[in-house]
């Protein structure tokens, strides 16, 4: 199928797409260097599942990644990714969609990579809202560089920078999300629940505007038992369903039987549920899809032509030019 | 004149003086006018030079800006304004001492005696008003001064301009500038209508009635000038047969902009390299595109980054501190080949230093900036026609090399005006549209041609092209690669398409002849006045040349061979370098300025240097001096 891909033009390629049929195959590269047991590996396969199902184009997606275990996310897709520099996924991405609109935008980053480093910028690109679907890979630790407290560690976490534990109240990535202008997508998952991780992400994929994901995963590598007491009580998560949210599944209901049916229109109790840490809130805490994307405030809709450009610069030079003649600034 | 020197212009008091209008013909004047910050000095002084341009004198305008936004009145630090160099000659530079100021106070024309701005026995027009103000402290300051210039040689006049503009405005601070102006119309004997026609253009956004008001104010100062200064110059100039522009050097970036094809421009507020995005956020809206104020310095650059790592190509325009902050991201685009071009207007630094001042100190962390061998394409305009052509150029390198340019310009280039002869739209400026063409089977993102470095770039949407950019060592598919081989076969990679861009360089112009015994090398901002200072010695009989560079990174060929024409080489440059006179410093420890230090070890020749910080550009004078003590 690949070999079709190189050989028809992007109109061929739009006419095809409901004949062709992508498997998670299509989508796979290389062989993930996760440790065993790792989260992220939950979240990419969720990530594939997403692009079959949703029959993406994989040169028409890009995958972009601050630095972290989280972010060698985008080297195991078949798709274009940008692996780029610690904390600045998001204004990469967001570069990314204003230059080309027409792509589909992924942001992978780690507790650190946001939370942390890239603090300024994740709240920055809440208030952008640009169409873009974030993963938050929080696994309350810095993994690769080997075990130091991240800002959402929770207080007394020893590490290897805190080894009397660490000092500080865990950062809440959901209440501070929910609480910048023009949040448009919040929405939390863990990496043990599957079928809720798979719904959320392609309900953030689904919505126009910054979805924010933050996804509870486990490192067994650093922090091997943090998640023990909810992974084994699911009495301890509290699931988000809703008509226009997660649909529980019968199966699913047999297990977790705390839910909450929660209107994500309803920012008050999605400020409510956020604060809770126990039961861990899964599911979507707030969508609002009527909330602008900048790239759409600053999408000029006219066809961007050489002659269009050229009267406009010639425009400006007129602003500028002192012509021959004595009195003709008025030309 | 009155003995004292003290010129009481408003004397005569209704008496029509009858002297008759003999105009002293002189070659170039250079012209302050000088007030508190919002009394419209900066306007009245641009208005001037765009007259004089518009007669075919020679000019160059220089802005005067405070640190602060809103100085307090009449303060010594808080002289906001301009000079406006002018003569016969196209003018280069900002030139040496100031001929004639006008100043709307005393205190900030204190400012620029202290500074050394004026020349001696220069001509002040000064506001009268103080005189008489009711705060005798105000007044003692005023009459002290006063004084005190008059017993030092400066040819004063009181000029009662207040009084004036309060014919025709209720607030005079909205209407001396353009009375001034009308003045210096005056004074140089420039066409009153060319005049109005550039009150209607710089008001052309304000009703007919503030036109006309201003348009009374200049006639009100031309006439008074006209009946009570015996201030009467003539400056010879042919008008010039083709179209110019006239506008500072930022806004000349951003008009390469434009003319670049670029369609996106990120950028964090920095002085003094915002005013580029101002007018870019305004002229893209005519042109398309956009510019992204992002949340910090870092952003604006991830964001180009992104941007043209989706297939456009980007600019971000910084200044010192933002440059700093970006280099990070902009080894990112080095090591993932993506081509972007940054502006980089040098102000004084390290730290915060001089955020309105000049200087050419970020030389050096221009081409070796950011960690690791991080080759980029350094180029820096010299003139504000440049400022224009270079966005141009460095877009096309960019997009043909997939490499980082970097611009340096200079908050000398950024506040001057220069005119150039109007450029002729090229389609060949503008970037091409985005390849969206399929990937032939069997190429790599990084196919390295082993000649040359180049590689093809894939831009996302391409079929076949699917791959993961990356900051960590990669090999040519893109992956990542801790093997000792591949690693130092993508670092020669990106080295040499340094090289094969020299390779299509030609080799600078000597500016004199290509033997003698003195070849002073400058880059950028501060080529006007080394050239004027090394036509004048040559004039002279000196045996002195000068070359400027344009390409720092890579440098043009050829430069070896100029400089054995000479027996010794100087750089002249506007940033730091030890004074050999200093007691600690001898050869093994003087650390040299940035220029000089490069091709020292580039040709391994014993380049001397001298160098200034003092904030301002450099001025012909200094320049002769320095090379009338080398030539010994």
């Amino acid at each position: 199928m690949m070999e079709m891909t190189h050989t028809i033009s992007s109109n061929d390629c739009l006419m095809q797409l409901f004949e062709e049929r992508r498997e998670i195959e299509d989508y796979q590269k290389g062989v993930p260097r996760w440790c065993t047991g790792c989260g992220d590996n939950a979240i990419l396969t969720a990530v594939q599942r997403l692009c079959r199902d949703e029959g993406l184009l994989p040169e028409k997606t890009v995958f972009v990644s601050g630095i972290g275990c989280s972010s060698r996310l985008p080297h195991y897709m078949n798709t274009y990714g940008f692996h780029g520099i610690h904390g600045r996924a998001l204004p990469v991405a967001e570069g990314v969609k204003m230059a080309r609109p027409d792509l589909s935008v992924f942001v992978n980053t780690g507790d650190g990579d946001c939370c942390s480093i890239g603090a300024a910028h994740w709240i920055h690109a809440v208030r952008y809202n640009m169409d873009l679907t974030m993963m938050l890979h929080d696994n309350q630790i810095y993994g690769l560089t080997k075990m130091q407290a991240s800002p959402t560690s929770p207080i007394g976490t020893k590490s290897n920078t805190t080894p009397r534990g660490s000092y500080l109240e865990a950062l809440n990535p959901l209440t501070v999300t929910l609480g910048i202008s023009n949040v448009s997508f919040v929405a939390q998952v863990v990496d043990w629940i599957p079928e809720v991780l798979y719904q959320v992400i392609a309900a953030a994929y689904r919505h126009k505007g910054f979805s924010f994901v933050r996804i509870i995963q486990r490192c067994p590598e650093w922090m091997p038992k943090l998640m023990d007491p909810w992974l084994h009580d699911p009495d301890r998560v509290l699931l988000l369903h809703h008509e226009n949210g997660v649909e529980i599944s019968s199966s699913l209901a047999r297990t977790y039987t705390r839910m909450e049916e929660h209107d994500p229109r309803n920012m008050n109790r999605a400020r409510e549920i956020a604060s809770e840490y126990d039961p861990i809130p899964v599911g979507i805490l707030y969508r609002n899809p009527d909330i602008a994307c900048y790239e759409d405030l600053r999408h000029d809709p006219r066809l961007r032509t050489n002659s269009m450009v050229q009267s406009g610069i010639e425009a400006e030079f007129d602003k500028f030019t002192v012509w021959p003649e004595q009195h003709g600034s008025t030309r | 004149m009155t003995s004292n020197n003290g010129m009481n212009a408003a004397a005569s008091n209704g008496n029509r003086n009858t002297r008759p209008h003999m105009r002293t013909r002189i070659s170039e004047h250079i012209v302050e006018i000088i007030s508190d910050s919002g009394e419209g000095a900066q306007k009245c002084g641009q208005s001037f030079g765009s007259i004089v341009a518009r007669t075919g004198i020679g000019v160059w305008t220089v802005e005067i800006i405070p640190a602060e936004i809103r100085p307090p009145a009449r303060s010594v630090a808080g002289a906001s304004g301009n000079r406006i160099r002018i003569g016969t000659e196209r003018m280069t530079n900002g030139g040496n001492e100031t001929d004639l100021v006008v100043a709307f106070n005393e205190q900030v024309l204190l400012g620029r005696v202290r500074s050394k701005e004026l020349k001696p026995g220069c001509t002040i027009l000064l506001e009268s008003m103080w005189r008489d103000n009711p705060d005798p402290a105000v007044a003692r300051s005023y009459i002290d001064t006063y004084e005190h210039l008059v017993a030092a040689g400066y040819r004063v006049y009181e000029i009662p301009m207040e009084a004036e503009c309060l014919k025709h405005v209720s607030d005079a601070r909205k209407g001396k500038n353009m009375f001034a102006l009308g003045m210096l119309c005056s004074i140089f004997g420039l066409d009153l209508q060319t005049g109005r026609d550039q009150i209607a253009m710089t008001f052309s956004k304000k009703s007919a009635q503030v036109i006309e008001k201003n348009i009374a104010l200049l006639e009100d100062g031309y006439a008074w000038a006209d009946e009570n200064l015996d201030l009467k110059y003539e400056i010879p100039a042919e008008r010039s047969s083709v179209p110019q522009i006239v506008v500072n050097g930022n806004t000349a970036l951003a008009l390469g902009v434009l003319a670049s094809g670029m369609e996106i421009c990120a950028m964090y507020p920095i002085t003094p390299a915002t005013s580029a995005s101002h007018y870019l956020s305004d002229a893209f809206e005519k042109v398309g595109g956009i510019v992204h104020q992002a949340e910090d310095e870092i952003a604006a650059c991830a964001f180009a980054i992104g941007a043209s790592y989706a297939g456009k190509c980007t600019v971000t325009i910084t200044s010192g501190p933002g440059y700093s902050l970006k280099q990070e991201a902009i080894g990112l685009a080095v090591m993932g080949e993506i081509p972007l071009v940054v502006v980089n207007v040098m102000r004084g630094g390290p730290s915060t230093g001089q955020p309105t001042k000049t200087e050419q100190g970020d030389l050096m962390t221009t081409i070796f900036g950011s960690h690791g061998d991080a080759p980029k394409v350094v180029i820096a305009p010299s003139t504000i026609e440049e400022c224009f052509y270079s966005v141009i150029t460095a877009r096309k390198i960019a997009e043909t090399f997939n490499m980082v340019v970097v611009i340096l310009s200079d908050a000398n280039l950024a506040t001057s005006q220069q005119p150039f002869t109007r450029p002729d739209f090229d389609v060949a400026w503008l970037a091409p549209p985005i390849d969206q063409s399929a990937i032939p089977a069997g190429s790599r993102p990084y196919d390295w041609d082993d000649r040359t470095g180049l590689a093809r770039r894939f831009i996302p949407g391409q079929p076949g092209g699917m791959h993961t950019l990356t900051g960590l060592a990669h090999d040519e598919n893109s992956h990542v690669a801790y093997d000792p081989e591949i690693n130092q076969k993508g670092m020669r990679a990106r080295s040499l398409k340094l090289a094969t861009l020299q390779k299509t360089l030609v080799p600078p112009n000597v500016f004199g002849p290509p033997t003698g015994e003195l070849l002073v090398i400058g880059w950028g901002s501060s080529r006007g006045a080394i050239e004027e200072a090394v036509e004048s010695l040559r004039q002279e009989g000196k045996e002195v040349s000068s070359l400027n560079l344009t390409f720092i990174q890579p440098l043009q060929p050829g430069i070896k061979d100029i400089l054995s024409g000479f027996k010794k080489v100087i750089t002249i440059e506007n940033n730091w370098s030890d004074d050999p006179g200093d007691e600690m410093i001898d050869e093994n420890n003087r650390r040299y300025s940035a220029l000089a230090m490069l091709l020292r070890s580039r040709f391994l020749v014993d380049i001397d240097c001298w160098s200034e910080c003092r904030g301002t550009p450099l001025k012909p004078n200094t320049v002769r001096r320095v090379i009338m003590e080398k030539l010994g």
